[in-house]
């Protein structure tokens, strides 16, 4: 009998989705569609899908198996899968329908202070749990996701403390954050922490290739590796240019220049030539930097590539890189606290020429 | 009667005059029915704004132009009513948080919310989404800046978002992550004097090809600036002398006096001169690092080859405590002190 039921609901969600497959199709509904950012539109579905991430994903499959989890905390850079993960298994643990009135997703752009934790959290806690779906392994407890958890004050992590073990028998937490340092040591000794590695480049690649042939962007050699090269092992960031690349080309091919383009890096040229005003006397580094700000050239960026381009330069001798490399970390720190951009720069020039003439 | 520069300013993509790559990549993305969020960023005077209300245009068609300027009230956390006023059409708003001081987070977050849940109604609308520019967009907080992060995805079916800064630097990478980064780099001096023998001719003068090259020079490349200084060199003289000198701002000739006078003589006496230079300067609110920068380069250019690298360092270090400091003469001051100590140092060292 119940078999039959689940027969018949398998039966309607599949045409459901048929149907929204179509609808996506349609002329109307097409504009709506491909709003929708690629990042949401290809986050995985089920646990099945994260990639890299095997053991996390070993141990959360093991949980679903065995309906027990610990109440876990996430941490790992940005564009890894911290969210995405969490999200899955919820989806997989309660079906995409009961999975809405059992979790509670809170993040940054929410108010998280101390109030809120008291109020909205705490009710959530210590609600009931409702009917599963039988479909579903559907444990009897609810999820809390805190998102960006380390940015919560340090007061708001302490009101959770005690709700989380109070109502831990119908309720687990999950928390995502970047910086595990950033959580109090009584909110993670409760946890089983989760360390999320950057992502292998050829996995990377592998995805991004996967969105660009579904979305059937034409990509010459080399333009995926780029652009997950420069996202440094951000998914996110990856598959957000990939998506702004793909209105930018519109039809033609994707090729590496284009991708440097658009993520805002500068061409070697430009580089190059600034590192060959070294040799040369103050006035072609001042011209140097007129040229760069004329060009609109981010400082930050420079400072970066500049420095790639001293790291791997044969013509310098060990000391004379170290020496250039504190001279970086000083400009560095002054474009942050928002100094004049082309006087940092011109200082950073005149004074590596001076240390490369020196030899 | 508009000044020059609103008034031959180009509507249209079509007629934007200089970077044709760029204009055609910006008119596939208006012409595609769909944009994403755009980040345009390049140096001052070089078309942003231009580019972007071409876009619009491009967009929306004519309605885009119709500009009016409303007024809203929007409250802080601490219940204290604060009074912005911004530029829209039917189809975008254009804000500049800078009004808002440290309050930008509210305005960003109010405005951002109710574009994106009214809906556009009329079916026969161009396009569903409206379009919200922030200028000088460097200059919002990193709260205001993190309250974007979220709404940029979340909203992004009805609206999207068109930052202008001159630098990348100060926005966040999770908001430079969710934008198209549009590069708008400065004319190179031909295209300068292309665009004002272009005006030139629609006012009916004439102006002399080594006149126009010298105003592209003077200018620094700064198309805004080069119309301006056309416009007020014709008011001074009309037929232009060869020779006409190129009008300068006046503080900037003035900034330039100073810092003669710190190379002429290093004494107490000039110093306390100099400082009455530099309040002048100051009380005629002209930006503290500007004014550094501006007597740093002259310094530069006017110090021996051995000297440049040590003026060079100085200048960067106290622009930077100018960033981070309270008051900005202090560390004007410190500036030419310092500047005078090294030179006269350098000096009599080779004397000796």
């Amino acid at each position: 009998m119940a078999d039959f039921f689940n027969q018949a609901r398998e039966a309607a969600a599949a045409a459901a989705r048929a149907d929204k497959a179509r609808g996506a199709r349609g002329e109307g509904d097409e504009e709506r569609q491909r709003a929708v950012p690629w990042v949401e539109k290809y986050r995985p579905r089920n646990i099945g899908d994260v990639a890299a991430q095997e053991e996390v994903v070993q141990v959360l499959r093991k949980s679903l198996e065995t309906k027990n989890l610990p109440h876990l905390l996430f941490y790992g850079p940005p564009g890894t899968g911290k969210t995405s993960t969490i999200l899955a298994l919820a989806r997989d643990m309660y079906g995409p329908d009961a999975a809405r009135a059992r979790v509670l997703e809170l993040n940054a752009s929410d108010e998280r202070g101390i109030g809120v934790v008291r109020e909205k959290v705490k009710n959530f806690a210590r609600a009931a749990v409702a009917q599963g779906d039988p479909g579903y392994p559907s444990p009897p407890y609810k999820i809390v996701i805190l998102d960006e958890a380390d940015s919560m004050t340090t007061d708001a992590q302490a009101a959770l403390r005690r709700i989380m073990e109070k109502y831990s028998h119908i309720t687990r937490f999950c928390l995502v954050c970047n910086y595990v340092s950033r959580i109090i040591e009584p909110l993670a000794s409760r946890c089983a922490k989760f360390r999320f590695k950057s992502l292998p480049r050829d996995q990377a690649v592998a995805r991004i290739t996967h969105v660009a042939q579904a979305e059937g962007v034409v990509c010459r050699d080399g333009a995926v590796e780029a652009l997950v090269d420069y996202a440094e092992g951000d998914l996110r960031r990856a598959t957000m240019s990939l998506q702004s690349a793909s209105r930018m080309v519109q039809g033609s091919a994707l090729d590496t220049d284009m991708v440097a383009g658009l993520v805002g890096a500068i061409p070697d040229p430009v580089i190059q030539g600034l590192r060959a005003a070294w040799a040369a006397d103050a006035r072609a580094s001042q011209d140097a930097v007129d040229a760069l700000g004329h060009a609109g050239y981010p400082a930050a960026r420079v400072l970066a590539q500049l420095h790639d381009a001293v790291v791997a330069d044969q013509q310098l001798g060990s000391l004379q890189k170290a020496k250039i490399a504190m001279l970086m970390a000083r400009v560095d720190k002054a474009l942050c606290d928002g100094a004049d951009e082309s006087l940092q720069l011109l200082d950073l020039m005149l004074q590596a020429s001076q240390i490369a003439q020196a030899a | 009667m508009a000044l020059w520069v609103e008034k031959h300013r180009p509507a249209t993509l079509d007629k934007l005059s200089f970077h044709a790559g760029l204009t055609d990549h910006l008119r596939k993305l208006a012409g595609s029915g769909d944009l994403p969020h755009l980040l345009v960023y390049g140096p001052a005077g070089a078309g942003k704004r231009t580019r972007i209300a071409a876009v619009l245009r491009e967009i929306y068609g004519p309605g885009a132009d119709k500009l009016r300027v409303s007024q809203r009230v929007f409250e802080t956390p601490s219940r204290r009513k604060l009074d912005i006023s911004f530029i829209s059409s039917n189809y975008h708003i254009e804000v500049n948080p800078s009004d808002a001081g440290i309050y930008d987070r509210v305005v960003i977050q109010d405005l951002i919310k109710e574009v994106a849940q009214t809906q556009q109604v009329a079916a026969a609308s161009a396009r569903r989404f409206k379009v919200i520019v922030i200028h000088e967009a460097d200059a919002l907080s990193r709260d205001a800046q993190h309250a974007l992060r979220r709404t940029m995805e979340k909203y992004m079916g009805n609206m999207r978002v068109i930052l202008c800064s001159t630098s990348t630097g100060k926005i966040i990478s999770p908001v430079q992550s969710r934008c198209l980064l549009v590069r708008v780099p400065a004319p190179t001096p031909d295209e300068v004097v292309e665009v004002l023998n272009q005006v030139a001719k629609k006012e009916g003068i004439s102006v002399p090809p080594a006149y126009a090259a010298r105003l592209a020079e003077g200018s620094k490349r700064n198309l805004h600036r080069a119309l301006l200084m056309l416009e007020a060199a014709y008011v001074q003289q009309y037929p232009f002398a060869e020779s006409q000198p190129v009008v300068l701002p006046e503080w900037e000739a003035y900034t330039r006096d100073i810092a003669a006078s710190a190379l002429g003589a290093q004494t107490p006496a000039r110093l306390m001169e100099i400082r009455k230079q530099l309040y002048e300067v100051l009380a005629h609110c002209i930006p503290p690092s500007t004014v550094l920068k501006v007597m740093a380069l002259h310094l530069v250019d006017h110090v021996g080859e051995a000297l440049k690298p040590e003026v060079a360092r100085q200048a960067a270090f106290y622009e930077h405590r100018l960033q981070t400091g309270q008051k900005a003469i202090v560390h004007l001051e410190a500036f030419v002190a310092k500047f005078m100590s090294v030179y006269k140092r350098h000096a009599m060292a080779a004397a000796s």
